[in-house]
């Protein structure tokens, strides 16, 4: 560890007094930074946490302000992770821009997905042609990346905190979310696979088993979680009382989703605006008012076995679904090419390819047309929210009636959410930070696009 | 309201409203003398401008030249036009209770009302807009506590309104959404700031400044947010280039894709 005297960074000091020394400190322990400027006589200390540290959930850099081991101000650096992703969106057809929301908050891919689409089909006033199937499907996807995402939370919190059990009990639970996905789509994430009109492809005959044997499987590791945390006097006392934000301070910040929750308002997007045919499926909104930290984690895991309820009604009515169709009927929408499971892995359907270059000039011509060039939406604009995984995940699509976006705006619940953080963390421990940052759960590919 | 009944006879102006030239619309867009030597007429919503024009299209690619002989083709492209009432819904109720309490300012707070796809979107002149908010935020028929961001939106051909910002208000209460939308002028990029209503909008209107150049006065500290501090220029605006580079494979070169000739 080295102690110097630095002059201001070229993004300016962190604090408007020129007289104030600054420390840099690189690796060690930060008390010993404490313990120095105590001995210099200095109580007050700004430390700068990342954009490249490891318990602050990917690269957020957090500048803190301390005096002792109280945390006097926090404010949080974002945009380490900007990849202008609704930009590009503005150059890409309207199917091809599933490809690029589902790499923004990339724990969460199919929620942006769902989101995306269910927001091009309403400009194109199709909502309600989706097929049942599709929608089925759509909801098993998102129940999916739902528990895979608070997994994740659940998991990398505790990793955050020293507990690495946590974290590998999370992820074996997440990996078999995954094998389910893969399966039908093909990929364990960044799938691309809910697209405008339904879903690029049918689940296979076998998914129904798969999925029936999964459920016991992530139901064991949420027992495991449960079983290692809720009860254990350490994780409480790290996470008790810690990082409150009441229902007041919530509604401020617009935050929704778990944190929302652990605040008492039952909010969620899948009850109160029913999307996909949520309204039929049998699950409850776990609620808390503790308001803390520990609220949230419970919160998580609780609604991953409701998750794990729609799943289990996902794998019944796909079931009686078998065989119906999971595209809208609408060819001058419904993308063409068909996907087939051969020897060497997935890839163009056979049969498809015959039918266009053999069978049909026209078939050809409509694949081409419809794959180079893509459909055209009626101009004008619309928002659709989802519930996604962290909170009420909004998009705004403007159509300038062509082929491509007009313009795509994402709201992602971690950005909105992560304005949270100085709030949370004032006045607490700086201990108590690492568990803040963990217990927003946001992901910086969601929050910088 | 008891100039609401006046509304639907106000509405019926629309009709020659639609027609007439932008000067025309947009002298008319700062009614003040008007308006209120007009009393007796109500306010009349959504007779005043001509509906966002997003773009004028010429032939049938974006760029790099038109090979299919539609080159001369000429389309403006416009947002769906305003509505006349009754608006459906639940959302006559809004705006007649947005109108009651901005009183004899609600015609000129209140530019135009759009249904559309289901959804009701209010264009609020930028001088009322924390007002409106406030209203929106805090009438027991209204509570839209939530805002859900702020959307900028570049449409270069709309003159005079080529900056638009636009709001989605949630209302957990009574479980709806409107949009509110905003425009400025290109040459003067300022819209005031929502935060002191909406204190969640602190980061959204940040970057909505940092990709659209909107500047939000009265903000707290309007300040880059992804791009870094050093930045020149607002990413997002449509005047700036997506910035990719050619791809070259064996000595052919694929222009980027903000270059590529592309359909529309």
């Amino acid at each position: 560890m080295t102690q110097e005297r630095t002059a201001p960074h070229a993004t300016g000091a962190f604090t408007d007094d020129p007289e104030a020394p600054e420390y840099s400190a690189y690796g060690g322990d930060w008390s010993e930074i404490a313990e120095e400027a105590e001995r210099l006589g200095q109580q007050r200390i700004v430390v700068n946490m990342g954009p490249q540290h490891p318990s602050t959930h990917g690269v957020l850099r957090v500048m803190l302000e301390i005096e002792g081991e109280v945390v006097t101000e926090t404010r949080a650096g974002i945009g380490y992770l900007h990849t202008g992703i609704e930009k590009n969106m503005e150059f890409r057809t309207w199917t091809q821009g599933v490809t690029f929301c589902t790499r923004m908050d990339y724990v969460a891919s199919m929620s942006q997905e769902l989101v995306y689409c269910l927001g091009i089909e309403k400009l194109l006033g199709i909502t309600d042609d989706v097929p049942e199937r599709a929608s089925i499907l759509r909801v098993l996807m998102a129940e999916l990346t739902r528990i895979g995402s608070h997994l994740v939370a659940v998991g990398t919190g505790g990793n955050e905190m020293g507990a690495t059990t946590v974290m590998t009990t999370a992820f074996i639970g997440r990996e078999e979310t995954f094998r389910v996905i893969e399966m039908i789509s093909g990929l364990r994430t960044n799938n691309a696979y809910i697209r405008p009109g339904g879903v690029a492809q049918d689940a296979p005959d076998d998914a129904v088993a798969a999925i029936r044997a999964m459920i016991p499987k992530v139901r064991q590791k949420l027992d495991e979680l449960v079983d290692l945390q809720l009860a254990n006097p350490i994780f409480k006392g790290r996470l008790k009382g810690v990082a409150n934000l009441d229902l007041a301070g919530c509604m401020a910040l617009g935050i929704t989703g778990p944190i929302l929750r652990s605040a008492g308002h039952p909010y969620d997007v899948r009850k109160a605006e029913p999307y996909c045919g949520y309204e039929t499926y049998d699950f409850q909104v776990p609620t808390s008012t503790d308001a803390d930290a520990y609220a949230r984690v419970v919160l998580r895991l609780e609604e991953c076995y409701e998750s794990l309820k729609i799943v289990e009604q996902c794998a019944d009515r796909l079931e009686k679904t078998q065989g119906q169709p999971v595209m809208v009927a609408d060819k001058k929408i419904a993308w063409p090419a068909q996907l087939a499971l051969g020897s060497d892995g997935q890839g163009n359907s056979l049969d498809h390819i015959r039918h266009i270059m053999g069978e049909s000039m026209e078939s050809l011509i409509h694949h081409f047309k419809l794959v180079t060039e893509g459909f055209k939406v009626p101009a004008g604009q619309v928002y659709q929210a989802i519930e996604g995984p962290k909170g009420l995940l909004g998009v705004h699509l403007v159509s300038d009636g062509g082929t491509k976006p007009w313009r795509a705006h994402f709201r992602d619940p971690g950005f909105n959410n992560l304005q949270a953080l100085s709030i949370l963390t004032e006045g607490g421990q700086v201990a108590d930070v690492v568990v803040a940052i963990a217990t927003i759960d946001m992901v910086l590919g969601g929050v910088d696009r | 309201m008891s100039d609401s009944k006046d509304l639907a006879g106000g509405a019926k102006d629309d009709a020659t409203a639609q027609g007439v030239d932008k000067a025309q619309a947009d002298a008319n867009a700062r009614p003040d003398e008007q308006a209120q030597g007009d009393a007796q007429a109500g306010p009349r919503i959504g007779d005043r401008r001509p509906m966002t024009l997003i773009n004028v299209r010429e032939g049938m690619f974006g760029s790099g030249g038109d090979t299919s002989g539609y080159a001369g083709l000429v389309r403006p492209i416009q947002m769906p036009g305003a509505t006349e009432r009754p608006y459906g819904e639940w959302f006559d109720g809004i705006v007649d209770v947005l109108e009651e309490l901005l009183g004899d300012r609600a015609a000129e707070a209140i530019e135009a009302v759009v249904v559309d796809r289901g959804e009701l979107t209010l264009h609020i002149a930028r001088e009322h807009l924390v007002e409106v908010c406030q209203h929106l935020r805090d009438d027991q028929d209204l509570r839209f506590e939530m805002c859900l961001g702020v959307s900028g939106v570049h449409y270069p051909a709309d003159a005079g309104r080529e900056l638009h910002a636009v709001y989605p208000l949630q209302s957990l209460t009574h479980n709806r959404r409107i949009r509110v939308e905003v425009s400025a002028p290109d040459a003067d990029s300022h819209i005031p700031s929502v935060v002191s209503v909406y204190p969640m909008n602190n980061w959204h209107e940040r970057e909505t400044w940092d990709f659209f150049g909107i500047v939000f006065d009265g903000h707290p500290s309007l300040a880059r947010i992804e791009m870094p501090d050093d930045w020149v220029g607002h990413p997002q605006r449509k005047d700036y280039p997506l910035g990719g580079i050619d791809v070259e494979f064996k000595g052919a070169s694929i222009p980027s894709p903000d270059t590529r000739r592309q359909y529309r």
